[in-house]
């Protein structure tokens, strides 16, 4: 840009300064003082109530696991991408599973056509499953999947590819989100009624406790309420509040609270406000062991420990000038790492708005691997712990973290909130009220709504383009799947799985894994759980 | 602000997308606006979509698509409302549309499309401009 063009942008625009509260609207002080603490001592790291982290050594034992999302197209397209990323330095991967797998709908329902492969990889089966990992020893990588309405099916495909390959079931490592809560509220991808959904929650949850212990059978997400447009406050409330409403399913069921906690894991966005974004985890951290210690009785430190992983970008990444999105990542990673993140996915630039090409994709990794091994900032534990303003800002965002939920326990709980549609309104006008923000230039977005170019284009120059065939291979690898397949034996065991269903206490995981062995597919099993459970209906209300 | 007062307007989900944030921020300032306005809920056929814009006598609909399925969803939805003989109700769409679709959806007959990050009263303006004649002063 030339030094005209630039002043002429600037001096366009008669931006102030922001304002001195957070994106929640907590006052920012002009200096922070020690007289502001409410807790002056923040206490040690790996101590109740953690406020500064659950490692005493912080990231120098082991640094956070670099996790990138990916996977779209056909289980080949996406085999490929994860040998090459897993080749480049990655230490876990992460499964995108196509909108089909995630609703329940084989690729051949008139519901799927025109999704398949488009948003991630279609895994209609096990043997789907078997070509995505081929190659990949299960024993030897962590595989997160993001999936939720049919987790339970997914986990146990899981199982069975694992099976397959002879890796003991005790080896696996990796999670699923199998958080439905959070779908009703801001994702979408619900099927059955929240009931019978709580139910499979905790079958995963208890089933893995005996069977794959060193699997997250779930990661309860904050990400997709913030990114639909709440506060980073509201953010973590609402997903406390879903936590506890697993942990009082798992007790109904006769779990053990010290053995299951352990089990929990959260997932959040890290979005700009750099100091909120970190006193949030700082909170988050403390409020979660508090009220497991003081409301449960858990005393155990593994099973108060608030484990969590994060995505940096989001909906704070912008198309317009998207390049500067790469600054955005690099400010949002720092603040993950200095909150004590377990692990980081970090998005590409052009992710708001496409499927990352490699180059992009190689960005987001980079942008970690500096992080990780030339700024500094993993060298020692809680380098913001006992900064007067961090300190501050942790106290004031546990209070208000705590005021919300109390709202929420005021309506009648979450399940309540959220089948009322209570909670999804109350997000619809706090992401209008955000927008509104925006374009009263109350929130500055730069290259957006402020300081851009004359004439700007908004380009991101190279764009990834799908196979366009990749829909028809998965067609006709589901038809061949189904023709090979012994017949009998999927429908045993999709009976088998029915029965079981009817009856409130029998865990469903060892029915769902002899259906996946069976080749049954994903939309042949949840179209039989739905005959008995139903479906959500959702509430809708503006 | 009461530009689109007396206006009916249906916005729907059609597909799977899940993402209703979007949908529901514009049904919001358009219901600011003075609309009156109809939200389909999520995973709506363009059939079951047609069919609610004739039975409910729109005067505009929105389509939200995230998902990277516009161009067969809205073709198929134009499709439908051809089909009950109400191709003259004006079509939206907002989304994640890339550049190089608009131009395909605009020659299937949608009227105008928004994104992420349009301005509401834009919108609300764009969508008046198609809904509302200007008088003659």
């Amino acid at each position: 840009m030339t030094t005209a063009a630039k002043s002429a942008a600037l001096d366009d625009l008669d931006i102030p300064p922001p304002a001195p509260r957070t994106p929640s609207g907590i006052d920012v002080p002009v200096l922070a003082t020690p007289e502001m603490l409410r807790e002056p001592n923040p206490g040690q790291p790996a101590q109740f109530p953690f406020t500064r982290g659950i490692f005493p050594d912080g990231f120098r034992g082991r640094l956070w696991t670099i996790r990138q999302y990916s996977g779209f197209g056909t289980a080949e397209d996406s085999n490929s991408r994860y040998r090459f990323l897993l080749d480049q330095g990655q230490t876990g991967l992460s499964v995108a599973l196509d909108l089909p797998t995630q609703c329940g709908y084989d690729p051949n329902d008139a519901m799927a056509r025109a999704e398949v492969g488009k948003v991630g990889v279609s895994l209609s089966n096990l043997s789907e499953m078997e070509i995505l990992f081929n190659g990949i020893d299960l024993s030897k990588i962590s595989t997160s999947f993001t999936i939720n309405g049919t987790a339970a099916i997914i986990y146990a495909m899981y199982c069975a590819c694992a099976d397959k390959q002879g890796v003991p079931r005790a080896k696996l490592t990796g999670t699923i989100q199998n958080d439905i809560l959070k779908e009703y509220v801001a994702r979408g991808t619900w099927i059955f009624p929240v009931r019978p959904s709580m139910r499979l929650i905790a079958d995963t949850i208890l089933f893995s406790n005996d069977v794959t212990p060193r699997f997250n059978p779930i990661s309860i997400a904050g990400a997709h309420v913030r990114d639909a447009g709440s506060t980073a406050v509201e953010e973590m409330a609402y997903t406390l509040a879903n936590g506890l409403a697993y942990v009082d399913e798992l007790l109904r069921r006769g779990g053990d609270a010290t053995k299951f906690a352990k089990r929990l894991s959260f997932f959040f966005y890290v979005h700009m406000d750099f100091f909120e974004e970190v006193a949030k985890f700082r909170a988050a951290r403390r409020v979660w062991a508090k009220i497991l210690r003081e409301r449960y009785g858990v005393t155990d430190d593994k099973a108060l420990h608030f484990r969590f992983g994060v995505v940096c970008g989001g909906s704070s990444l912008t198309a317009s000038q998207p390049y500067n999105n790469i600054v955005r990542v690099g400010v949002e990673t720092m603040a993950a790492v200095l909150g004590g993140a377990q692990s980081i996915f970090t998005c590409a630039y052009d992710e708001a708005f496409q499927i990352p090409t490699e180059f992009s994709a190689e960005i987001a990794l980079r942008t970690q691997q500096i992080i990780a091994y030339e700024s500094g900032i993993s060298k020692t534990v809680d380098p913001l712990g006992g900064s007067f303003y961090v300190e501050h800002l942790t106290d004031r965002m546990e209070e208000e973290i705590l005021k919300v939920m109390g709202e929420i326990d005021a309506y009648g709980g979450v399940v309540k909130a959220i089948e009322d549609g209570w909670l999804q309104m109350r997000l619809a006008e706090r992401a209008t009220e955000r927008r509104r923000k925006i374009d009263s230039l109350d929130t500055i977005i730069v290259g957006q709504n402020a300081f851009r170019r004359e004439n700007q284009t908004d380009d991101f120059g190279e764009v990834f383009r799908l196979d366009p065939t990749g829909a028809a291979r998965v067609l006709e690898k589901f038809d061949a799947i189904r023709a090979r397949r012994n017949n009998a034996a999927v429908a045993k065991s999709l009976d088998e799985l029915a029965a079981a269903a009817a009856k409130d206490n029998e865990n469903l995981m060892p029915y769902l894994i002899d259906c996946c062995h069976a080749y049954a597919t994903v939309g042949e099993i949840v179209s039989r759980l739905k005959k008995g459970w139903g479906e959500f209906q959702e509430p809708v209300r503006l | 602000m009461s530009t689109l007062k007396g206006k009916r307007i249906l916005i729907a989900k059609p597909g799977l997308d899940g993402h209703d944030i979007g949908a529901k921020i514009i049904a919001l300032a358009l219901r600011d606006a003075g609309a009156e306005v109809i939200y389909t809920g999520l995973r709506k056929t363009p059939g079951f979509i047609a069919r609610v814009a004739v039975d409910e006598d729109v005067d505009a609909v929105g389509l939200s698509l995230l998902s990277g399925s516009h161009k067969e969803l809205v073709a198929e939805t134009m499709q439908e409302l051809r089909s009950l003989d109400a191709s003259d109700i004006p079509v939206f769409v907002g989304g994640t549309i890339p550049a190089e679709d608009r131009a395909a959806l605009t020659e299937a007959g949608v009227i105008g499309i928004f994104t992420a990050e349009m301005r509401l009263d834009d919108v609300v303006a764009e969508v008046a401009r198609v809904l509302v004649p200007v008088r003659a002063a």
